[in-house]
């Protein structure tokens, strides 16, 4: 194994073990911090700032984020590998956005790689090409969101436009091993039958891509950030119900790609 | 290719029927068989004891009323009320008259009682008295063990008070030659005796009680022939005439002769069960390879045509609503230990053949079927698990997992086959293992495992380290030192390691003296003459006549005192950020904290009933002062500021169970401490000592007799149950908790291992759920672990039904090696059930 990857040091705020929900068998998710999207449903506000920060959790100060190199991460990664090896499972990287520490998250999935652990990155495709050409040798499995086909909507929820993103999930569909298209159905957003096949269409346009995620909006994170002080801008609004998501994942079968409820 | 059918069949009108009327009521207590016993053995005074056995048993089984349940198509209860209870009280008998009036309301497994029976008891039990095993066993201890019993180091009460059982019997021979088959083999034995032997008198006796035994089975049988006969030429319904006439036809032949179907080898192998449970009060009477010795009879009648799949799933359902029929009325103080009204009878299926190749078959699967038909404790329904186990064997064993029951519990060959081995058996009989009780693994029909010989509670030496071997004013354990004046961890380390052997050697003695007590005054002809090889060394199993001999006592706690040990070696001796005295100080004053009151009332009560006892009249004011002064709490604010510093010292360190090698390490090397002191010691029966790692439900009862320990457990609270992670402690999720686990040694353990796991019912939900489950097994078992069990079973469903008990009354959870109606168990074991770390919330 090369040394240079090991002592590598990015910034990341949790591991979690035994994850099923991101990426085929049982996985180690770590979460990067740092984003550069500000979605208004986000589910983890801790992860949007790359600053060290103070959240209060069941009425306790925590700090989240801290400094890590690849070898700490590593050795907690492979921890897990009689799990890996039994369901195909391995490392995903999840944020934040992994993009926005390529130094770290490359080498991360390099070293992962060399032990002969699989490799999937959750990540929202903003950031330029050649970064994402950086990663492209190292990902097994991209499962890139693709959240609104109006890129005024897209900023006006997220506060970045979609060009960007459309042009890099070409891209990655073209150049990735395999690439999943993942849907928050976020009310009020993009839950019509309209926008979620408008994002079908062209997930079913990209080269090798037969499969996409519906993932429904869930008010989960919604304690975080009164634990940041931060208003939750989504109110009140109700899940998707799953009447609705079925209508939806029809919408896409119909697309002809494969479907999945959850991540 | 595929030569197993894996298909799930239907359920059976029938089954729920059957259930509604096992469960309709109370489980009462009866007395007939204590009647019939104590009438024998007034006729047989001065005869050997192993004839008198076998006397009593035949007369027992000529005279037990007998009655065929309503649809029931596998006939034999020893009780006329269903999940009805004989008693014993050739083991042990004051106990029940002590707690005649409070069996009914008491907590944990209550039973009714009629003031006739109470009667009809009261006229025998007389004659016991200076008669039982438990006396005699009582004679024989040492008084150091009786001592340390006293003061709850450990508890041998299981074998004291009961029966042994424990045993998975040769069902296979039963269903290929009947008792008429064994007893030819017992009469060819006898004749092969030379009159000049010099044990020829001891043989013939045992061979003759043998014979009794044998006879008085198939007249057993016989006499449900008899009324299947008489009920059928009364039935006007012509269905249920012909199931009727059916059973007569069965019951007529087995079990005296071979069985000819697979429904008379159902039959058959129900009668070796309820005979069994009615020789002898041992519960974990276990039925061990269901699918091994059953399927041949299965598939030679599907060949022949003369059996559908589905009308042998529902004899299988039936004999599974059975196994929920029998049971046994406990004291009260065990009847915590044991909570659910369990007997423990493991049956398995799945894992590799003498020959190593994998025997899953159609009944193995028939047999999940039955699991999830009948959703019931019982059996305790086990699966082998090895390399080469099929993955749809898998995915369907998680199936049943998900559904909450709280069976199968998963064990795995590739380390129990080799432990088995350490430990003398051949190879082949290593790999035809099955397993006893909750998790003890052996060879069926040729050993005497004495699988749940004790329970020691690993903590109670630690708590003597730190007062010198002085318990509750007596010098209990050996002098060690004063801890205050310890220089270095490893002078510790000893000073518990000698505390251990200490109670260990005790421990030993108590259950050698039992062990002599039972082949004294109990031995079992009936159980003996399905073992190997009783019949050829004319000795009963009590006296060693089985092939393997074992006894298996098992240490519960390690987890506790993993976290302990590790916390004093780093806080006092490496940091040196608190010294031993004030780590001592805090200990006896319970951490500063008040004592819990519930624990506080039944401490109360306890100190209330020796002072009646002792001839003190108690006003209600004086049991008030009692409350008061158990509950007082001396610390000023001052100590409690400093206790709570150093409480949150120890919160902060690593813990067992979050896949911290420094710790797991250190937890493997503190288990070594019960482990391997044990294996220097034999028993009576020429056999070998053996740990086992796993608390059954006493982690609650012996808990609460433990006061604060160093790894910031408060007194009187649960110790850690199995090899499972103190409750709570570990936060990283289930394969950091699998991975920690896997470090003890689980060879060394070889009377088995328990490692419990409570996972909310999201983390198994659709296929991915499942796959990812199996992952979790496979990858604990791939790290040579040797047991898994599950709960699943949300938080917030447990909570709900302790609130609204009426709703849940089948809710079946796991609770330690073995599964029990939520309902049923105290509210302190349900407590500790919630409380254990609930994984895969996501």
């Amino acid at each position: 194994m090369e040394q240079n990857h090991l002592s590598v040091t990015g910034r990341i705020f949790d591991i979690q073990r035994f994850s099923t929900h991101d990426g085929p068998g049982v996985r180690t998710i770590v979460f990067l911090k740092g984003c550069p999207l500000r979605c208004r449903w986000c589910c983890n506000p801790e992860s949007q700032s790359y600053e060290i920060q103070q959240m209060r959790q069941k009425g306790v100060m925590k700090t989240v984020g801290r400094d890590v190199t690849v070898g700490e991460v590593l050795e907690e990664v492979l921890r897990d590998r009689p799990y890996y090896r039994r369901s195909g499972g391995g490392l995903t990287l999840s944020g934040g956005e992994s993009l926005w520490q390529p130094d770290f998250a490359v080498a991360l999935l390099a070293a992962a790689h060399e032990n002969g652990i699989n490799t999937a990155l959750e990540t929202t495709g903003f950031a330029e090409p050649q970064v994402i050409e950086r990663f492209l040798p190292h990902v097994d499995l991209f499962l890139m969101d693709i959240k609104h086909m109006d890129s005024r909507k897209h900023e006006e929820f997220t506060t970045r436009p979609n060009e960007k993103i459309l042009q890099n999930a070409r891209l990655i569909a073209q150049k990735a091993k395999k690439l999943i298209i993942r849907v928050p159905v976020i009310p009020g957003f993009n839950d019509s039958e309209e926008e979620i096949r408008a994002i079908a269409t062209f997930a079913a346009s990209l080269p090798n891509v037969d499969e996409i995620h519906l993932l429904p909006y869930h008010r989960m994170g919604r304690d975080k950030y009164d634990g940041l002080d931060r208003p939750y801008l989504m109110g009140e609004v109700p899940p998707p119900t799953p009447a609705q998501m079925e209508r939806l994942l029809e919408v896409c079968r119909k697309q002809g790609l494969t479907t999945h409820l959850g991540g | 290719m595929k030569t197993v059918y894996t298909e799930k069949i239907n359920k059976s009108p029938r089954i729920p029927a059957l259930i509604e009327h096992l469960f309709a009521k109370m489980p009462e207590i009866e007395a007939d068989r204590a009647v019939l016993l104590t009438e024998s053995y007034r006729a047989t005074e001065g005869q050997p004891i192993v004839l008198r056995r076998a006397k009593a048993f035949a007369h027992i089984m000529d005279h037990l009323p007998i009655t065929i349940r309503p649809l029931e198509l596998i006939v034999g209860s020893n009780s006329k009320a269903p999940r009805g209870c004989q008693v014993f009280p050739e083991y042990s008998y004051t106990w029940l008259e002590d707690e005649f009036d409070t069996v009914a309301t008491r907590n944990a497994d209550p039973f009714y009682i009629s003031e006739e029976t109470k009667e009809t008891l009261k006229k025998v039990y007389p004659y016991w008295k200076g008669k039982t095993t438990s006396e005699l066993a009582t004679a024989y201890m040492a008084p150091e063990a009786l001592a340390a019993i006293d003061h709850n180091i450990f508890t041998p009460g299981n074998y004291f008070y009961n029966g042994i059982g424990h045993v998975t019997v040769d069902y296979a021979k039963v269903l290929r030659i009947g008792f008429r088959g064994i007893a030819d083999e017992a009469r060819a034995a006898m004749a092969d005796l030379k009159v000049s032997d010099g044990d020829y008198a001891k043989r013939h006796q045992f061979l003759e009680a043998v014979l009794i035994s044998c006879d008085a089975a198939c007249r057993y049988a016989a006499r449900y022939a008899t009324l299947a006969k008489e009920e059928a030429a009364a039935c006007t319904d012509d269905k249920r005439k012909a199931e009727l006439l059916q059973i007569a036809a069965n019951c007529a032949n087995v079990p005296a002769r071979g069985a000819n179907s697979f429904y008379e080898a159902c039959q058959s192998f129900w009668f070796v069960q309820m005979l069994l449970q009615t020789e002898s009060s041992g519960h974990s009477i276990s039925p061990g390879r269901f699918d091994q010795y059953m399927y041949p009879y299965y598939k030679a009648d599907l060949e022949k045509g003369v059996i559908t799949r589905e009308f042998a799933q529902e004899l299988i359902d039936c004999i599974w609503v059975k196994l929920n029929d029998l049971n046994k009325v406990r004291d009260a103080a065990s009847a915590e230990g044991f909570a659910g009204y369990s007997l423990f009878q493991n049956l398995i299926v799945g894992g590799q053949d003498a020959g190593g190749m994998d025997a899953t078959n159609d009944i193995s699967y028939m047999c999940m079927n039955a699991t999830m038909h009948v959703h019931l404790p019982q059996p305790s329904f086990s699966v082998r698990v090895w390399n080469g186990t099929p993955h749809e064997f898998m995915i369907r064993a998680a199936e049943v997992t998900r559904t909450g029951v709280g069976l199968p519990a998963y064990y795995n060959d590739e380390v129990i086959i080799p432990s088995l081995q350490s430990r003398g058996l051949t190879l082949e009989d290593a790999r035809d293992y099955n397993i006893i009780g909750c998790v003890e693994p052996q060879k069926s029909a040729k050993t005497d495992g004495w699988h749940d010989a004790a329970f020691f509670n690993m903590c109670r030496p630690l708590e003597l380290v730190f007062s010198n071997g002085m318990d509750q004013g007596v010098q209990l354990g050996p002098q060690t030192g004063d801890v205050a004046q310890m220089k270095t961890f490893e002078e510790f380390y000893e000073a518990y390691k000698k505390q251990m052997i200490y109670f260990i050697e005790l421990l030993v003695n108590a259950d050698n003296a039992i062990d002599q007590a039972h082949a004294d005054r109990c031995p079992l002809p009936f159980q003996s003459c399905m073992v190997e090889d009783c019949i050829g060394r004319g000795k009963s199993l009590q006296e060693g006549g089985a092939i393997y001999n074992f006894t298996g006592p098992q240490g519960f706690g390690i987890a506790n005192m993993a976290d302990a040990l590790y916390a004093v070696k780093k806080l006092v001796f490496e940091d040196k950020s608190v010294t031993m005295a004030e780590y001592k100080e805090a200990i006896e004053n319970n951490y500063g904290k008040d004592m819990d009151p519930r624990r506080a009332e039944a401490l109360t009560a306890q100190v209330a009933r020796r002072l009646i006892e002792g001839g003190k009249n108690l006003t209600a004011e004086d049991v008030r002062a009692i409350y008061e002064t158990v509950t007082a709490n001396p610390c000023t604010e001052e100590q409690k500021a400093r206790y709570q510093q150093l409480l949150d010292r120890i919160a902060a360190l690593p813990k067992f169970g979050n896949d911290i090698p420094e710790v797991d390490t250190f937890a493997r090397d503190v288990a070594y401490t019960y482990t391997r002191p044990l294996l220097n010691y034999r028993n009576p029966r020429g056999g070998q000592f053996q740990a086992g790692l796993y608390p059954v439900s006493a982690n609650v009862p012996l808990g609460a007799q433990t006061g604060a320990t160093p790894d910031g457990r408060l007194a009187h609270t649960p110790v850690a149950d199995g090899v499972s992670p103190a409750a709570g402690r570990d936060i990283k999720g289930p394969t950091a908790a699998a991975n920690s686990v896997s470090k003890l040694d689980h060879y060394i353990a070889s009377n088995g291992t328990l490692f419990n796991m409570k996972f909310h019912p999201s983390a198994l939900a659709g296929a991915g759920g499942l796959e990812s489950f199996v992952a979790l097994v496979r990858g604990y078992f791939d790290q040579k672990g040797s047991h898994m069990q599950f709960n699943v079973v949300s938080r917030e469903t447990l909570r709900d039904a302790q609130k609204n008990p009426e709703k849940y009354k089948s809710l079946v959870v796991r609770v330690a090696g073995y599964s029990a109606l939520f309902t049923t168990l105290s509210r302190s074991l349900q407590d500790d059930i919630i409380n254990r770390t609930e994984q895969g919330e996501f």
